[in-house]
């Protein structure tokens, strides 16, 4: 393989996406022509206020939705036109998804919730124990692995989220208002993860409204009437986490 | 995912509410615990029922004389003896669909032993009557044709006679008694039948030779006519019906019947009364079979009921999945399976109560104990086939939910 010489393609490529909502005679054009592109390694924080079609742009990047026209290439292939199924082994083997109300199965434990993307793909059962086992050590939750979610704090149950969204080894990973429940000192520790990550060579897209949120991260994009309106890149705000409550 | 790794995720999930699970089950529990014990039971029924009937003998068909006629009033059958000994002896040699034939005279009897005496009922028959009545020695032997004609002084006890005339345990073999007053020497014991369905003791019954009967115990002989029934063995269980035909038929000839006379005898095929019983007993277990079907049929309904509502409530468990790469059919496989482990478990237990109440019934009503592994095994079977038909629907609903929809779920 020539990867080295070559530059790697972009992580999302979005040409010209359009995606229009039909209710009865209502037409909803909820994006209108996004051309989008986000390069291995970055972090990107979308913004926009509530209506602006950042959901939708969001669910279109997770392969939870399709364009209804324009093209998605994900880590160089078009995946606008994939059947249901496809999309699933998209979204199990190229992506990783953090939810803001973390969506962790309940009554069952961290480690079992962090197995669950290779229970569908395939992976051994020894195996997954080990690789989620290694996710969960690596938010910081290797003393947690049998705790139910209920037994967890609010940022407890997002790094457990972020090591399920990790331990299918994705190119992407998508984060939906991750911080939306959290409190400010939390808040700051899931960054600091996300920070960390991107340091590991990691490319992350996360969508929020908090202006402070957005601040943590390289570049930021805003959405506004289905349309892309800025993308800057920045420094971004370094999450410092006060030393003494480190991994809680 | 593989079909154990779903396997166990359903168990886990079906745990999870054990209370709501077991009363889910419950409508198959005892749908497939109904049908279970309804089979037990029929088949109880039937084999008692068969039991009886064999004890009387197989293949039997019974030859009643004809009735009499003394002014306008009409005697039963059996009232005017109208069979010889020479028809059955014809019976028993010219029939091919007949394997033996043998008269019952009846007579009752005081019968001493030498220190106690008993009052009996005295059979005068032959040697057929044995093998034609499907008794069994249980001490010495029966008495033989040459007895027979040679009018010899010799019976056979029934256990009830026994027991009241020399006390229980005794082999009264070679002891002489008396019936009336002529010394009968015993030549055997019949292996005890018990009682017929109406309480009447097969045992209680003291055999003798025809001939000696006719001399020693009747009070009055009536020559060439049989002053009772007679027994006839048909060959087997498919030729009962011809040969109650053919012992017609040749009676009919014997007596000089033209074609308008009626029969001056009767010929009953009890096999006939047998099987009579026996699809009596089936239809019951049929009918009982069919409500336990609809018990098991309502059941899966119970299930796709609780099913819609395990989707409804775990909808965002379905988000979750689906959003981390479950693909459509595996979300159906898993509710399926948890569909179809709640009923198969269902059946498991119901089978398993099922056998409880059969054995509990069986020793109430002293019937034979059968357990029918197939029919438990098509019971869970059916079970298993009424979770999927009835899980397929919630299952279904479950794999085309809109992942964005899921997830947004409260």
């Amino acid at each position: 393989m020539d990867a080295d010489t070559k530059r790697a393609p972009p992580v999302i490529q979005l040409k010209n996406v359009a995606k229009v909502y039909r209710s009865g005679d209502v037409e909803v054009r909820a994006l209108r022509g996004v051309d989008f592109t986000v390069e291995p390694g970055e972090f990107v924080s979308i913004m926009g206020s509530s209506g602006s079609g950042k959901s939708t742009l969001m669910n279109i990047l997770g392969c939870l939705d399709r364009p209804t026209s324009g093209e998605y290439l994900l880590n160089g292939r078009e995946v606008a036109r994939l059947d249901r199924d496809g999309l699933a082994r998209v979204r199990n083997r190229t992506l990783g998804f953090v939810f803001q109300s973390f969506n962790l199965l309940a009554r069952t434990t961290a480690l079992e919730n962090v197995e669950l993307p290779m229970l569908y793909a395939g992976v051994p059962s020894k195996e997954r124990r080990a690789r989620a086992k290694e996710a969960l050590e690596r938010v910081g939750l290797g003393a947690r692995l049998d705790h139910h979610p209920k037994q967890l704090s609010g940022g407890q149950q997002q790094r457990v989220a972020i090591a399920r969204a990790l331990v299918g080894r994705p190119r992407v990973i998508l984060a939906d208002e991750p911080t939306g429940n959290l409190d400010s000192r939390t808040t700051v520790e899931v960054m600091a993860l996300f920070q960390q990550l991107q340091k590991e060579g990691m490319t992350l897209v996360l969508v929020t409204h908090e202006p402070d949120v957005a601040e943590y991260t390289q570049r930021i994009v805003v959405v506004k009437d289905g349309r892309i309106v800025n993308d800057r890149r920045q420094t971004p705000n370094p999450a410092v986490v006060p030393a003494e409550e480190v991994g809680t | 995912m593989n079909i154990l790794e779903t396997l166990v995720l359903a168990l886990r999930a079906l745990l999870r509410s054990k209370t709501r699970s077991v009363l889910t089950a419950l409508g198959i529990i005892i749908g497939v615990g109904a049908v279970i014990a309804m089979v037990a039971i029929g088949d109880g029924a039937k084999a008692s029922v068969q039991k009886v009937f064999d004890s009387m003998g197989t293949n039997l068909l019974i030859i009643l004389p004809g009735s009499s006629r003394s002014g306008g009033a009409r005697g039963g059958f059996g009232s005017q003896p109208t069979i010889t000994w020479d028809d059955l002896e014809a019976v028993r040699t010219q029939v091919s669909s007949v394997r033996g034939a043998a008269p019952e005279m009846r007579s009752n009897a005081q019968v001493f032993s030498e220190d106690q005496n008993w009052n009996t009922s005295i059979i005068g028959t032959t040697t057929d009557y044995f093998t034609v009545r499907s008794w069994t020695m249980a001490h010495g032997a029966h008495f033989t044709d040459a007895d027979n004609e040679a009018g010899a002084k010799v019976a056979v006890l029934g256990q009830t006679v026994v027991d009241n005339l020399y006390g229980k345990g005794f082999n009264p073999v070679g002891q002489v008694i008396r019936i009336n007053k002529t010394p009968f020497t015993v030549m055997g014991v019949t292996a005890p039948k018990g009682q017929s369905p109406v309480g009447q003791d097969f045992d209680n019954t003291v055999f003798v030779p025809a001939t000696t009967f006719k001399r020693q115990v009747q009070a009055q002989s009536l020559g060439a006519y049989i002053t009772g029934a007679v027994f006839v063995q048909a060959v087997s269980a498919d030729l009962t019906a011809k040969a109650q035909a053919d012992v017609t038929n040749l009676l009919r000839e014997r007596h000089r019947l033209g074609e308008d006379d009626a029969n001056d005898f009767d010929v009953r095929n009890l096999a006939e009364v047998a099987s009579g019983q026996q699809q009596s007993t089936e239809t019951l277990s049929l009918l009982l079979a069919a409500i336990a079907a609809v018990s098991l049929v309502v059941g899966g309904i119970g299930i796709m009921n609780i099913m819609l509502v395990s989707v409804t409530e775990r909808t965002r468990e379905i988000g979750v999945r689906v959003a981390v790469g479950a693909r459509p059919r595996d979300i159906l496989a898993q509710f399926l399976i948890e569909a179809l482990t709640l009923a198969v478990l269902g059946g498991i237990i119901g089978a398993a109560v099922g056998l409880g109440v059969a054995k509990l019934l069986a020793a109430q009503f002293g019937w034979p104990m059968l357990v029918r592994p197939d029919v438990a095994l098509l019971a869970i079977g059916f079970s298993g086939l009424v979770g999927v038909v009835f899980g397929l629907y919630p299952a279904r609903k479950a794999s085309l939910l809109d992942p964005i929809d899921a997830l947004r779920y409260e």
